[in-house]
């Protein structure tokens, strides 16, 4: 598959992904979870750092892409906006654990498509110390809704909470999250 | 925790998109940024009395022309600024066109002046108060501007955070344009100039902390 397949791929999932499919969102976050982790491992590996750190910066990119996904254009490509977030981390990763930036290389939007990664690996950040952090209400229609596995309205009827309620319950805790995984891990 | 439980997390997150956001909290920010700091000017130091009469009202257009202008550069700029993998370069250089405008405006009338007057020319009335009051009501426009692009997601802070800071400073400048006294261009080149470049460098200081996503 070469680029412009994978971006004409990415790009449609992604606005599927934005009308409400859920399944092609998925898609779309499984399929660029492979370049992400390809890309950042590259990186890093030139800096001598490990696999751990990359799939925390492959995490750090999916929440900042799913939480500003407001921020891409359907009727523009999709890579320059994926490649500019995962740089963005990338850079803003490498200032926290204060590495020169004067040593990387000099990067092209496509170079995130070139390669791919599929193992599934595991970030340091635990996603259960992260839900601790983060509000009841949050952190219970979380739990219900994709830990448990139950449905919206299943999450409704068991907590006491409006469907709504529980759908901006997850969407708040996702922020939460995000604002927690953004203030880095602790080390 | 493991990527895929993550993606699994993050796709149960199904509010729909709301598109428009970044555009209209800018407005939104521009408009009580904006008012506000007419409002401190008011408070402060008060409408100049013959403000739309007389020559007063000539200079005037010329310091609106100057600040509104960076405005709405500024404003192109921070747009572009909040959507990642926008070229954001030739709005950039834009940015330049109003100050080297009113620099060689400037320039040109402290040469064509008797030497006599230039003095007068550059150190007009209350030069100070402007250097001070201009800085000061662009504090609540920074914050207004702050509060909206943390909806956006800027991907270089410092560059962001100066533009942010220019377009605060030159709204902070229109306010106080609606009271000043001094009526000469190379008054409004320095007087108006400096503090707007003074907020452009606060900016790119706070942007990296303020802006980060």
């Amino acid at each position: 598959m070469n680029v412009k397949s994978a971006e004409r791929e990415l790009q449609a999932l992604m606005t599927e992904g934005l009308r409400g499919d859920a399944a092609a969102y998925k898609a779309l976050l499984s399929k660029l979870t492979g370049h992400l982790r390809a890309y950042f491992k590259g990186r890093l590996a030139r800096l001598g750092r490990g696999a751990v750190e990359a799939e925390d910066l492959v995490q750090e990119a999916l929440i900042g892409i799913h939480t500003r996904r407001h921020t891409y254009d359907p009727s523009q490509p999709f890579t320059p906006w994926a490649y500019a977030i995962a740089r963005y981390k990338l850079l803003d990763h490498l200032r926290r654990t204060r590495v020169s930036i004067k040593d990387l290389p000099i990067e092209e939007a496509d170079d995130l498509l070139a390669h791919d990664d599929l193992s599934d690996a595991e970030s340091a950040y635990d996603l259960q110390m992260l839900l601790a952090r983060i509000a009841p209400k949050m952190r219970q229609a979380i739990q219900y809704v994709k830990l448990d596995g139950l449905s919206v309205s299943e999450a409704a009827a068991r907590s006491g909470m409006s469907e709504s309620a529980i759908k901006v319950s997850v969407h708040r805790g996702m922020k939460a999250l995000a604002l927690l995984i953004s203030k880095g891990r602790p080390s | 925790m493991k990527t895929s439980q993550f993606i699994d997390l993050l796709s149960s997150d199904v509010q729909p998109v709301r598109r428009g956001i970044v555009g209209k909290a800018l407005a939104v920010a521009l408009v009580i940024g904006g008012v506000a700091a007419v409002i401190l000017m008011l408070i402060t130091v008060g409408l100049r009395p013959d403000v739309f009469q007389g020559a007063g009202s000539m200079l005037l257009l010329v310091k609106l022309l100057f600040t509104l202008s960076l405005v709405a550069l500024g404003t192109l700029f921070l747009i572009a600024a909040s959507y990642p993998g926008r070229n954001v370069r030739r709005r950039l250089a834009f940015l330049l066109l109003p100050f080297l405008a009113i620099a060689s405006l400037g320039l040109g009338a402290i040469l064509l002046a008797t030497p006599m007057t230039r003095q007068d020319m550059i150190f007009g009335p209350e030069w100070l108060t402007c250097l001070m009051c201009i800085p000061l009501f662009a504090i609540a426009p920074f914050a207004a501007l702050i509060w909206a692009l943390r909806m956006a997601a800027p991907t270089d802070l410092r560059r962001t955070g100066a533009i942010a800071g220019l377009v605060a400073g030159a709204l902070g400048a229109t306010a106080y344009a609606l009271h000043c006294p001094g009526d000469s261009i190379p008054f409004i080149a320095i007087w108006y100039g400096l503090p707007i470049l003074l907020w452009t460098l606060l900016g790119a200081v706070l942007g990296p902390h303020l802006l980060r996503w």
